[in-house]
């Protein structure tokens, strides 16, 4: 006499699948929460320097990001390959800074405000020209929390 | 006969909506090297009045090489020179008095490269932090970090402040 008898075959139940939807909508809001719409193209190349001493950007909703570097390849024909800075999702010049921070200064409850950080994500390969003119008017437009973007130095 | 409404296809929906999440987010990666820039004034700052032996002048060209006190160096050698210039340990007639009077002043030209730029910042950033973490290594037991209580943390930056002055730079080598 056996424990497992071997008499009537019962049916094999399937696995249940209901379930799965669950699963993956948790996936799902898992990556809509620590992830980042991709807001703007990227028109110019940026690939950040390396560095040791960073600090992790904690309050995302608090940074802006300015973007320096050389166009990339379709827009080279017209916007040449000096640095450019790009501001949201266009070339800019330098003195659009200060809009560009108002713009995004109004939409922060007035208590936060201080603790708005630009982040410069700037290209390894460019000359300090511009990035200095870029400090320049952040100085001006009193805005000095900010961030040189650089990625960990590989051991 | 039932009447359920067939779920099955729910999970390829869900996947369909991950799918299309995963595509257009990124993981932004977003670190970096934090600074605070001095308010903008018209007047350049009055350095002459700092006695020299206080200031540690850190130049860098367009051909990214680096002068430091008028004498080339090495990267390399920038951290462990301007840590022992902060702290003076020998008691040195050339090196700061004491590390709160110890000015760092960077300078570069427009033709510096931006990553040079970055690595030496990072350098004599880690200066400081690396003299932050021995001296709370020494007073309280622990590496120095923003977790730290307040009062701890001012304890410390009271005793090495953070005194880094970059000049306006130089034409050289802007691109045409």
């Amino acid at each position: 006499m056996s424990k497992f008898s071997k008499g009537k075959k019962k049916p094999q139940p399937a696995i249940s699948t209901a379930s799965l939807p669950d699963i993956v909508f948790m996936l799902l809001f898992f990556f809509m929460v620590v992830t980042k719409l991709r807001d703007s193209e990227l028109m110019v190349k940026v690939a950040t320097p390396f560095a040791t001493q960073l600090t992790k950007l904690e309050d995302k909703s608090l940074v802006n990001y300015l973007y320096i570097g050389r166009p990339v390849e379709k827009y080279k024909a017209t916007y040449g390959t000096k640095p450019r800075l790009q501001l949201g999702d266009k070339f800019s010049d330098v003195n659009e800074i200060p809009i560009f921070l108002e713009r995004f200064r109004v939409k922060i409850p007035e208590a936060q405000r201080s603790k708005i950080t630009t982040s410069i994500r700037a290209d390894g390969k460019i000359t300090m020209g511009i990035v200095q003119d870029v400090k320049t008017e952040l100085r001006k437009a009193n805005q000095l929390k900010i961030n040189y973007s650089a990625k960990k130095r590989p051991e | 006969m039932s009447n359920e409404i067939n779920a099955g296809s729910m999970a390829d929906i869900a996947f369909l909506l991950l799918i299309f999440f995963l595509v257009t987010t990124t993981i932004a990666e977003d670190k970096g090297i934090t600074v605070k820039l001095p308010p903008w004034s018209e007047e350049d700052p009055d350095v002459t009045k700092l006695k020299s032996r206080n200031v540690f002048a850190v130049l860098v060209n367009a051909q990214n090489d680096l002068l430091v006190r008028g004498e080339p160096m090495d990267i390399t050698m920038l951290r462990e020179k301007t840590k022992e210039f902060i702290v003076n340990p020998t008691k040195r007639e050339d090196l700061s008095e004491r590390p709160t009077k110890a000015i760092i002043t960077l300078k570069n030209d427009r033709g510096t490269n931006y990553e040079t730029y970055v690595s030496v910042y990072n350098e004599l950033k880690a200066a400081y932090d690396e003299l932050w973490d021995e001296m709370c290594l020494r007073k309280y037991g622990v590496k120095y970090s923003e977790d730290l209580p307040l009062a701890w943390r001012k304890s410390i930056k009271d005793e090495i402040p953070m005194v880094l002055s970059e000049a306006e730079p130089t034409n050289f080598g802007e691109e045409k």
